[in-house]
């Protein structure tokens, strides 16, 4: 960018944004000790925290059947992805924290319901075929727009979305194989994993949130380069690769108007429900109170740890 | 909070791979083994108290890596070589 005489400290407000722009249109990196705009610092706390959050409490549904696995293959995988889940957490907790905002208020955020999650964890996992649905469409669903992500303009995000794109694939995986050995088993099997589809498709597609003519904060996360590529876009891409997944092994996607488009090279669908996303997302969901209150709770009981912890710090530092 | 450096390959130079919460040095090392080298990423590994890292404020100085720009004669492309010069 060449020399520059004047020290940004010196510039107002308004000649700082266009500098900051500029930085973003010649795809810029920003970096946490760099100057940017109130609002821009504010968009990404708020998306980058939901992010983690959605991490965190996605391990509730999961986590709920570890114990229950079917085998003790199944249990170790099932371990290791929930474990996973809690890295991706707090590889974005500490992400966001170069934004100047503590772990602590993130949670408290959380926790008065200030801050969100993904509204698909609000749904419950009700059979182990839901570990396979996960796995596949919701962390599926997940990839396809944090692929996009790893080109985000916030340079710790975006290396914590390489990091995490890169762990997802297993998590695809092992939900797919699920899938598709309950699709090859027993009637009865089959039938648990075609359910488990039935419930977790639509609420998947709404996953890429609203069509982007409903979203407010579009205009700005894209100007930013936050978001890389419109909610729709990145809906079609999932949809596009994800249906031939279902075909291959013999389960059928629940949706009536699914139709390959031979013009658009793409798939039509039907329409989503946005009231069911609207009532979720406001706290209307089958497991909203049931997820923040569980959090809560293990974020309590884990409170003599953390005390004991820094403790035990105390005592060795004053030696 | 601790940084955490990791070393992906003996003989590479040590990354920064993020941030990890941790009361003493013994519970930074060993979070930070539990978050960032789950997948075997790490041969060696460094952990440093955030606030013992002093960094160049980008705000405050932009011009502080520019002295740089003005000695080209430190690139070897600066200089210019009879033709037909090899291996140099």
């Amino acid at each position: 960018m060449g020399a520059r005489t004047r020290r940004i400290k010196d510039m107002g407000a308004e000649e700082l944004d266009v500098l900051f722009q500029e930085r973003i249109d010649a795809n810029d990196k920003i970096e946490p000790r760099d100057s940017m705009p109130e609002e821009y610092r504010k968009h990404l706390i708020r998306q980058m925290s939901q992010h983690a959050h959605s991490e965190v409490i996605g391990m509730q549904p999961e986590g709920n059947w570890i114990t229950r696995a079917p085998s003790l293959r199944a249990k170790k995988i099932l371990l290791a992805k929930v474990q996973d889940e809690a890295g991706h957490g707090l590889y974005l907790y500490s992400a966001t924290e170069t934004l100047g905002i503590s772990r602590e208020e993130l949670i408290e955020k959380l926790h008065q319901g200030k801050a969100k999650y993904a509204s698909i964890f609000n749904y419950p996992a009700l059979t182990w075929a839901d570990m396979g649905a996960i796995g596949w469409l919701v962390d599926g669903a997940a990839i396809t727009n944090q692929v996009s992500l790893q080109r985000t303009s916030y340079g710790p995000y975006a290396r914590a979305m390489v990091k995490i794109c890169k762990e997802e694939s297993f998590h695809q995986r092992q939900g797919y194989e699920i899938m598709t050995s309950m699709a090859n088993g027993t009637a009865e099997q089959k039938e648990m994993a075609q359910d488990a589809l039935n419930r977790f498709w639509w609420p998947s597609l709404m996953m890429f949130g609203p069509h982007d003519s409903d979203s407010p904060r579009t205009g700005n996360a894209m100007k930013w380069k936050i978001k890389r590529e419109f909610n729709d876009v990145l809906r079609k891409r999932f949809i596009d690769k994800t249906v031939s997944q279902a075909e291959l092994i013999g389960l059928t996607i629940p949706d009536k108007d699914l139709k390959w488009n031979e013009e658009n090279n793409s798939y039509d669908f039907g329409q989503i429900d946005w009231d069911e996303f609207w009532s979720v997302v406001k706290g209307g969901g089958p497991c909203n109170v049931k997820r923040l209150k569980h959090h809560k709770k293990a974020h309590k009981e884990g409170e003599w740890v953390r005390k004991a912890a820094a403790a035990y710090a105390q005592k060795h530092s004053s030696k | 909070m601790w940084e955490v450096f990791i070393q992906t390959k003996k003989g590479l130079p040590f990354k920064h791979f993020g941030s990890v919460h941790a009361f003493d040095k013994e519970m930074a090392i060993q979070n930070a083994r539990d978050l960032y080298t789950r997948r075997g990423e790490g041969k060696g590994m460094w952990v440093v108290p955030a606030d013992a890292i002093v960094a160049v404020d980008p705000n405050n100085d932009a011009s502080f890596f520019e002295p740089a720009d003005d000695k080209i004669y430190r690139h070897p492309t600066f200089y210019e070589l009879p033709d037909g010069t090899k291996n140099m």
